[in-house]
């Protein structure tokens, strides 16, 4: 058979979603950023929401968020994200508000901006990228780093005597009474990039419910910043970030 | 004859927010201004004009509710006092780095650090000069009275969106606290989502439709060409705002001798001063900047081959003084009288330090 005979339309099993826009993306190869930007365009063209849907874009390597995905997008100041979502929302009450943030931005520099969002019950969507790493600036240590972990600013590994403990952000959210469905999920096979679709899609839809805030955590890989391959950086991260940051749903109500 | 009623320079700031069809309020609580999101909470604008009011967990909360505001071409504002505005001045960088249209307030209490609560003109660097980083600028604002509480704020939102760019009310706690009559004005409805898609929507971030590029807001430009590009349009805009949008007011100064050059609440008390000196055959006046950014050179510019001396009264340790002396340029001796930490002077006070000047 002619290779002609099999690139039929009839035959396409995949397609890249028109509101991923057609752009080289920035990210290092086995970066779970790209993944999770798909996922989201991919939510956002099947909802038919792209005119009513508005992203906030962080500080860190996601920062240029807006570059892929054809929505309107701000750009907020380090850990700041959740302010304007708050803002956006309660000014713009028929849109679809969400932040995309990592775990420096939302866990250290933004940590009063997110829980207080989350405690009002703002009606957005958080998506929270936790690479245990502070990738964008040459891969120092985040709140999130594992103990042991070696990053740019604990060479000989996070130590709890100095350095104080990983941070469970997202036990601490689901906690607050504003937060409608906290959830945890990964991308590094199919299977789980087919969850996370599902989680982000209900995220989504929540947020027009008025039922509170749905954050969803997504572990993720930083090759550069861990300084390990990309097929070994998905077994190091099952291997020791799933044990401490476990998937699954920590609230849906 | 238009309704005048008795209220404090805060409450004029919140009554006038409601009344010229502001889209959002979002505050932290600090003395000596607590009154505005106060009068604000009890007037409930929700539930009149739709206007949106919270209570953020910080000012740097608030100022980044005001980014996201001023994104969806809202026409939305803060106020807080001198600590909290420094803890604003990051988003107030962003504000203008990302071209966007907001109200500030800052009722200035003394500094540095918790300082005190009492009135205060210490912020005058930080406001006109930059406060955050990068090369940028706020239009300046500042009252001299409850009245002038209530009309910048309508005056502040249309600067704001003529020139996209945060403009700040630089009052303090003398203007703020006092107690005058404040003549209303017509009301003003809020935008409707169609007359902000009309203003707007060439980069507000109102929701891609199929007629339009999406719209990004953002202050990041990692190229250093692109950057600088960027930097000298706004470079242009803020010479058009000079150019422009310069106000002061002038009192008795067609015959004077001297000048004293005087913003918010010190310009008032300096009338007395005035009064003082005429009535000792010294021929006073006085400069009043409104906008302290633009600050009006030409006006003071004027007014210096007719002058034998120039004194500035601050209730700080002296910085108007030196944008005074960049205008008068040797050509004049410049003078300064202050008080700090919250004592403000008397007129008697001001004008025996004027006297020794001219000695
Ligand atoms: C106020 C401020 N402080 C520090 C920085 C520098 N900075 C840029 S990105 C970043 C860390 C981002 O890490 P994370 O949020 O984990 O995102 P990642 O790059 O890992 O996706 C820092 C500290 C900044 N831009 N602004
Ligand atoms: S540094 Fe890490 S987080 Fe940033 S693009 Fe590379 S792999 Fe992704
Ligand atoms: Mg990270």
């Amino acid at each position: 058979m002619d290779i002609k005979d099999i690139i039929k339309p009839e035959n396409k099993v995949y397609g890249r979603t028109p509101l991923l826009k057609d752009a080289i993306l920035h990210y290092c190869p086995g970066c779970s950023h790209g993944v999770v930007h798909k996922i989201i365009a991919e939510v956002i063209e099947e909802m038919g929401i792209q005119d009513k849907t508005i992203g906030i874009s962080p500080v860190g390597c996601s920062v240029f968020a807006y570059n892929y995905i054809d929505i309107d997008w701000q750009q907020a100041a380090h850990g700041r994200a959740p302010a304007l979502a708050t803002a956006t929302k309660r000014l713009m009450p028929d849109k679809y508000v969400f932040t995309y943030q990592g775990d420096g931005d939302l866990a250290s520099i933004g940590t009063a901006e997110i829980m207080h969002a989350c405690n009002r019950g703002e009606n957005i969507v958080v998506i929270f990228i936790n690479n245990a790493i502070y990738g964008m600036t040459g891969g120092q240590m985040a709140p999130t780093t594992l103990l042991g972990q070696v990053t740019a600013t604990t060479p000989y590994g996070r130590k709890a005597e100095l350095n104080g403990y990983p941070l469970k952000i997202t036990e601490l959210i689901a906690q607050l009474e504003g937060t409608c469905y906290v959830t945890r999920q990964s991308v590094q096979n199919p299977g789980a990039v087919r969850k996370t679709k599902k989680a982000i899609q209900k995220a989504f839809e929540n947020s027009m419910m008025k039922k509170g805030t749905s954050f969803v955590e997504v572990v993720s890989t930083c090759n550069s910043g861990w300084k390990i391959p990309p097929v070994q950086a998905n077994k190091w991260m099952e291997d020791n970030m799933f044990p401490f940051y476990p998937l699954g749903d920590m609230k849906d109500r | 004859m238009a309704e005048k009623i008795l209220m404090k320079g805060n409450e004029a700031i919140a009554y006038a927010a409601i009344n010229c069809g502001c889209d959002g309020y979002f505050g932290y609580p600090i003395t000596p201004q607590s009154e505005v999101m106060e009068t604000l909470m009890k007037e409930k604008p929700w539930e009149s004009t739709g206007m949106v009011v919270l209570q953020a967990e910080s000012e740097t909360a608030s100022i980044n509710m005001v980014y996201g505001g001023a994104c969806c071409g809202k026409k939305v504002m803060t106020s807080s006092s001198s600590p909290g505005i420094s803890l604003m001045c990051e988003g107030i960088s962003y504000l203008a780095g990302s071209e966007l249209p907001c109200l500030v307030v800052n009722v200035m209490r003394g500094g540095p650090g918790l300082g005190t609560i009492q009135p205060s003109q210490g912020d005058y660097f930080q406001a006109t000069k930059g406060g955050g980083h990068g090369d940028y600028r706020t239009i300046v604002l500042a009252p001299a009275s409850a009245q002038d509480m209530y009309d910048f704020v309508d005056l502040a939102f249309e600067l704001a969106f003529k020139y996209r760019n945060p403009v700040m009310i630089l009052g303090d706690g003398v203007i703020g606290q006092m107690m005058e009559k404040v003549e209303l004005r017509p009301s003003k409805p809020r935008r409707t989502e169609a007359e902000i898609r009309e203003l707007c929507s060439s980069w507000a971030t109102i929701g891609k439709t199929a007629d339009r590029p999406a719209n990004t807001i953002t202050s990041l430009a990692l190229q250093a060409d692109v950057q600088e590009r960027f930097n000298i349009k706004l470079q242009k805009k803020y010479a058009e705002v000079e150019a422009n949008e310069v106000r002061y007011s002038t009192y008795k100064c067609e015959d004077a001798d001297h000048l004293i050059v005087a913003f918010g609440c010190m310009s008032r008390i300096c009338e007395n001063v005035v009064e003082i000196a005429r009535e000792n055959g010294i021929k006073l006046g006085i400069l009043r900047p409104i906008t302290l950014f633009p600050y009006p050179k030409d006006a003071l510019n004027a007014l210096v081959p007719q002058l034998k001396s120039i004194m500035s009264v601050e209730l700080n340790a002296g910085q108007m003084v030196e944008d005074i002396k960049l205008v008068a340029d040797g050509r004049v001796p410049v003078s300064f009288y202050g008080r700090q930490g919250g004592v403000v002077p008397s007129p008697e006070e001001i004008y025996d330090a004027f006297v020794k000047t001219i000695k």
